[in-house]
This record gives structure tokens, sequence and C-alpha cells, in this order.
């Protein structure tokens, strides 16, 4: 099924998305990759706060190429979701409502997706030139000196997701490669 | 002696890794679009298209086709009848490669040291592979990794006894394995035989080969076959959401081993598979 919905996520939209639902995502989203992760665990593991809310938000694992003049942002395309999968329980348990990015999650992703009530959203990988147009504004709002790997704020109109994971645990990854197994 | 001013080797790696980010090669351009036409799954088909117009955006707007413009891989092949002139080879190669990435918008992907993750700032060092051959020519051919499939690659020590069977077994393996995370469609190269690095560094070179090419060991390029067939069939499809296309070519390269090893490695591309060669 194909829905528009905005972002950050409200607790119901969240919910009632499906495995395999074809999803157009508008409002504002952020950017977060291994090494930004990586500094929310420590932030957290001090007591401290983070860069941002993460209650009903969505973090894109994705680092852009730089944007040439005139252009918010360069190759904006997912990065390998599974490399985040240490970090994510705590921020799913902390209210993060939704994940962008490509690839399996780990068993201990899934029961926190279930959980929370969350979502995790495939966008296509290999397709940065395109989802960039999606991405009308963007801004760093943390770690800088991480480059492309800082903390950014987007706003995207129509940003093009997946469902891969509902908040029932359904994995689309599971299901849609099976239906097309033709091994002996 | 032919004599090469190592200021044109820099302007043609600058060049190449630019190149080489926006645009598909025109191998896989061809195996791409036969994919399009065969898909079976509407989904599947649905983000072929998405990649096709990812494809024409990257080109005409140069914008890199994927965020992650790599770490560029460069393979220098120099005729020994060549004499360079004019400073360190190396460095020229890494001043191409500084100057593509900064000039060329491409992401700074590449950190100083592998525990500390500094960010170099401008995607140096490359990785460069030099080979000397007969001849007065320098063939250059430039081949930017990103690491979403890189990660899925995989070395296995086989034994003797596993044969064909187990060679088959191991890339199958790989390719499950990989699955999603790889941006399928795939590109799949493989290298057997040689010893531990050799088998690897033959699957990288077996990437940069044409895609649709095959082998000319008759038995290889069976194999080459048999496992695009078979890895269609596993039905992990484009982006890894389910079809008929899960890579578009295997390309395998063999070296002589050792009487007690079989060593196989695979390295996974996604289908962008960047590579482009000149020759100086």
């Amino acid at each position: 099924m194909d829905r528009k919905i905005s972002v950050p996520l409200s607790a119901e939209d969240a919910a009632s998305l499906r495995a395999g639902d074809y999803v157009y995502l508008t409002g504002t989203i952020y950017t977060a990759r291994d090494a930004a992760h990586k500094r929310m665990q420590e932030a957290l593991d001090a007591g401290h706060s983070l860069p941002f809310d993460v209650r009903g938000n969505v973090i894109y694992y994705m680092g852009p190429s730089p944007a040439r003049e005139g252009r918010p942002i360069g190759s904006a395309g997912p990065t390998t979701a599974s490399r985040m999968d240490k970090y994510t329980p705590a921020l799913l348990d902390l209210g993060l409502l939704g994940m962008v990015g490509k690839g399996r999650r780990s068993p201990a992703v899934r029961e926190a997706v279930i959980r929370n009530h969350a979502v995790y959203f495939a966008a296509v990988g290999g397709a940065g030139a395109l989802l960039s147009k999606s991405i009308k504004a963007a801004e760093v709002i943390a770690y800088e000196d991480l480059g492309t790997e800082a903390i950014r704020k987007l706003w995207v109109e129509d940003f093009p997701v997946i469902v891969c994971m509902d908040a029932q645990g359904t994995d689309l990854y599971e299901t849609a490669a099976e239906s097309f197994r033709r091994e002996e | 002696m032919k004599t090469v001013r190592i200021e044109k080797v820099t302007d043609t790696v600058r060049e190449m890794c630019m190149e080489v980010n926006y645009q598909l090669s025109s191998d896989m351009c061809k195996v791409f679009e036969n994919a399009r036409s065969t898909e079976v799954s509407p989904l599947g088909r649905q983000i072929l298209d998405q990649l096709a117009q990812n494809l024409e955006i990257a080109s005409k707007d140069r914008i890199p086709i994927c965020q992650d413009t790599g770490m560029a891989v460069v393979f220098l092949e120099i005729g020994q009848d060549v004499h360079f002139e004019g400073g360190s080879l190396e460095d020229a190669v890494n001043e191409g490669v500084r100057m593509g990435y900064v000039d060329g918008y491409l992401r700074k992907s590449v950190v100083r040291d592998p525990l500390i993750r500094e960010n170099t700032g401008d995607n140096t060092p490359a990785v460069i592979h030099y080979r000397i051959v007969p001849g007065d020519k320098v063939k250059i051919t430039v081949a930017p990794k990103g690491f979403g499939s890189e990660n899925m690659s995989r070395v296995f020590m086989l034994k003797p006894a596993d044969g064909m069977e187990g060679v088959k077994n191991a890339v199958l393996t790989a390719v499950k394995d990989a699955g999603p995370n790889a941006c399928p469609p795939m590109v799949v190269g493989v290298g057997i035989g040689g010893t531990f690095e050799k088998c690897a560094l033959m699957a990288k070179q077996a990437l940069t080969r044409p895609a649709g090419s095959h082998s000319a060991v008759p038995y290889v390029k069976e194999m080459e076959e048999e496992l695009l067939e078979r890895i269609n069939r596993t039905g992990i499809g484009p982006g890894g959401l389910g079809g008929s296309t899960t890579a578009l070519a295997v390309n395998i390269n063999t070296y002589p081993t050792h009487i007690a090893g079989l060593p196989v490695a695979v390295n996974i591309c996604c289908h962008v598979n960047r590579h482009t060669v000149r020759e100086l």
C-alpha cells in the first residue's frame, strides 16, 4: 500500500505501518551513522542528554557527499543499518520511532522495534542522487567535526521508503526473498 | 624508453575518480538494462527503475551515483620501458585522488588509522596495486570501492578435497550472507587459487573485468554462468526485497596454487561496480 506520512512520526502512524508498505515521508528527520551513534552512546553512558530529542523521531543512517553550489546536499542514500544495531535498542527505548537504512537488523533490534511499536524503513541502496532530490534543506546540528558523519537535520518532501520491519516484527527481507526463491 | 611526466598521472587519476563516480560504465549499463527487461517482481522492477532514474540524475547533474564514493583502488600496469619524471609515482596517484575527490564533490570516506579513526579529509591514501609488464605503456584502472558491499566480502581457505562444489558453495554462502546489505543487484568477483592474499587480489581484479565478458578457460566460463543463474535463484532480488535479479555478473579469475590448498575469495560489489581504464 502507498502511504504519505509526516515525520516526526505519530505513535499511531508508526504502529499502523506494515512490512511492504511503500511510504513517502514529509517533514524532518535526522542523520546519524557509525561515529555519531558511538558518541550518542557515550553521552548516554556519561548521563548527558542527546543532541536532539529522539522521541517520535526518525534517524536516517546516511553520510552524504558534499553539496554542490545551490544544492542542500550531495548524494544521500542509505548506509548499512546493521552497523548501528549495537546502539539502536537503547535509542528505541528512549522513544525513537523510526529508522531508515538498508539491510538486515539483529534479533535485539527486532525485539526493541516490537517492544516500542517502532518501524524500520529501507531506502533504495545506491540511489543517492535520486534520493537527494527529496531533501529540501539540511543543517548540521551536532558533532560537526565528524564531517560526513555529523548529525544533520533534514527537511524532506515525499522521501520514498519501504517498510522493512513493522511494529509486529515482520521482516520484509525474509518474506520477500522467500517468495521468489527458486532453489532446489 | 618512454618518459611519462608525473603530472600526467595525477591529472588522469583526478579525472577518472570523478568520471567513475558520476557515470555508469558501458558494460554495466548493458547488464543493468538486460536485468530491467527480465526482472519478474513488480517491486523489484520498481527498484530497478529507481536505480535507472538515479543513474540519469547522477550523470546529468554530476552528483555521485552513490554517496559512498568509496576508497580509491588503483591498479597500475607499468611497461618496463617507461621512465617517470617529475616526482614520486605513489604521491602522484594520491594527489590525483585528492584532487578528484575534493574538486568532484565526492565523499571523503578514509580514516588515517583503522582504530583511531580520524578522517584524512581528502580520501587519501588510495590502495595502489602495481604490476610491471613488458612494453612502454602505463595502464591505469580506477575502481573506487564502497564498503556496504566490501564488508560482505570473504576469503575461504578451502581444502583440495572440497573441489568445484566447495568453491560454488563458498560463493553462494558469501552472496546469501551479503543479501540486502550489499545493495543488490550485485556483481561478484571471485579469485580461486594462489595464496591467501593472491586470491583476494584476483577477486578484486575480477570486478574490473567487463561485466558480461567471460573467462577464456572453458570450465571457468561455465562456472561463471552456472553461479550467476544459481545466485539469481536465491530470490534476494533488487534491494534485497525479492526478485529474480540478485547478481548482474559473476567474474572469476584463477591462478596456480599449492598442493595443500584451495583458496577462494569472494569480493562483492553493488550494481554500480565502478571501474574505468585509461592508457598513457
